[in-house]
């Protein structure tokens, strides 16, 4: 029953390595430039936190698939010439996914202390090695069980890329499809594979959580 | 290769552009809605098996959600679609497959059990805010378990969620511009093909942004009413 998938094994691997290069691309983008977006929504220059938070509240109202499309249509605009699916789609999740990232940073910059940050300027560092130095690692530590879950968001959202062409993992199994017409092994394949990396990272999520539950970090 | 584009707003409006784009929101918002449906039944009855004292019943529960959860949107709509029919076996398949709107309905099918998981994930947190000496309570008057569920346990976790309900409630219409991978004519197909069409997708996906922008602020203000009709008095509000 399963021939369809041992045949194309090959095949569908290579589409889930594009999927994984996605997903990476994705996540270092879209954490880097969510650490900042953070901190631009607790900004108190106007000319900062107004337009970055326009930016966040208007993409959080997309639908992904969308925004793909639009930045798939504007990148050949600004650079004059036709662009491949993967950047297309590596530039439109950073931005896109650093939105949620940026929220999830801010929830964590909001939990340390202001004494803390008093503390930091006293030693005489700067705005910026105070961000370096306490808000982003006190922020990624305590953030952890909520950065892991938005990855697994995201991770499930490259499948989205699916629309402009990339011949990532669903992408090539509807290309199997389309030849042998064997549709529930090839999906429920499909959804095998995303299951047990999704579940995988909703234990260690887990894991994190309980644990800094229990050095009462919460 | 470089060339300078010519924008052409007119797309928007134009006919017969401008009418695909409202016929496509009218679709985004019905199968939003019909999908909010099943999804509020399928989810209050999931999340409320995840905290009866059956184990069998808890057990698939979470079955339930971690399958729906870990497993992308598109992969579901995608299963349900080619794969579903066939799982009727070849005659019952073929019968199926000659439906009228075959995709609308596995949309509104698909995106309904996708999102019930969510809804029954936020309610399990409403009803773990309810304090056990108030399940007591209601068995003490002399309800039975059902009776319990029915008519205290489940209101009152449901007014406790409305908020993180404000936020699925938003998800599922955007979520709805999956289906378009199977056809299904709503918003963000409609904007596609004014692309197909004319070449210009950037103005028509950038008039489709918008209009998601204005419908997913109607839905808030929506939630907001919802919000103020069920608060429940002296708890803290927002």
């Amino acid at each position: 029953m399963f021939d369809v998938i041992s045949r194309n094994f090959v095949f569908l691997m290579g589409g889930l390595l594009t999927t994984f290069q996605l997903a990476f691309f994705a996540l270092v983008g879209g954490i880097g430039l969510g650490m900042l977006v953070g901190l631009a929504r607790l900004s108190k220059n106007p000319w900062i936190y107004y337009p970055i938070t326009g930016y966040v509240n208007f993409l959080r109202n997309i639908p992904l698939i969308l925004v793909i499309f639009w930045f798939y249509f504007v990148m050949p605009i600004i650079i004059g010439e036709a662009m491949a699916p993967f950047p297309a789609a590596v530039i439109a999740f950073i931005f896109f996914e650093a939105t949620y990232f940026g929220e999830i940073f801010r929830a964590g910059y909001q939990t340390i202390s202001k004494d803390l940050i008093a503390a930091s300027y006293s030693t005489g560092m700067t705005y910026s090695q105070t961000a370096r130095h306490i808000l982003i690692p006190i922020a990624l530590k305590r953030m952890t069980p909520s950065l892991i879950t938005q990855s697994i968001v995201t991770f499930q959202d490259t499948s989205l890329a699916f629309v402009i062409g990339l011949t990532e993992l669903v992408r090539r199994s509807s290309i199997v499809d389309n030849m042998e017409v064997r549709s529930i092994e090839l999906y429920g394949f499909a959804a095998f594979i995303y299951f047990i990396v999704c579940y995988t990272g909703s234990q260690i999520s887990l894991y994190y959580e309980n644990k800094a539950r229990k050095v009462n970090l919460i | 290769m470089n060339f300078a584009y010519q924008f052409d707003w007119s797309v928007l409006w134009r006919d017969p552009y401008g009418l695909m784009l409202i016929k496509g929101l009218g679709m985004t918002i019905f199968l939003g809605s019909s999908a909010w449906i099943i999804a509020m039944a399928v989810g209050i009855t999931v999340g409320t098996l995840r905290i009866t004292k059956y184990r069998l019943l808890r057990m698939i529960g979470t079955a339930y959600v971690e399958v729906f959860r870990n497993i992308p949107l598109l992969v579901q709509m995608f299963f349900w679609f080619y794969a579903g029919p066939m799982l009727f076996g070849e005659v019952l398949s073929r019968q199926i497959n000659r439906l009228d709107g075959l995709a609308i309905y596995v949309s509104i099918l698909g995106l309904g059990l996708y999102t019930a998981s969510r809804i029954a994930e936020h309610l399990r947190a409403g009803f773990a805010s309810i304090g056990k000496d108030q399940y007591q309570a209601v068995l003490s008057t002399g309800m039975s378990q059902v009776q319990m569920y029915r008519y205290v346990i489940i209101p009152y976790a449901l007014r406790l969620t409305i908020p993180p309900l404000t936020t699925e409630f938003l998800t599922v219409f955007k979520n709805t511009s999956i289906v378009m991978t199977i056809g299904v004519a709503e918003l963000t197909f409609q904007s596609y093909q004014i692309d197909a069409e004319t070449f210009h997708g950037l103005e028509a996906t950038t008039g489709a942004m918008f209009i998601y922008l204005l419908l997913g602020m109607s839905v808030v203000k929506f939630m907001d009413l919802v919000e103020k009709k069920y608060k429940i008095q002296g708890l803290m509000g927002r």
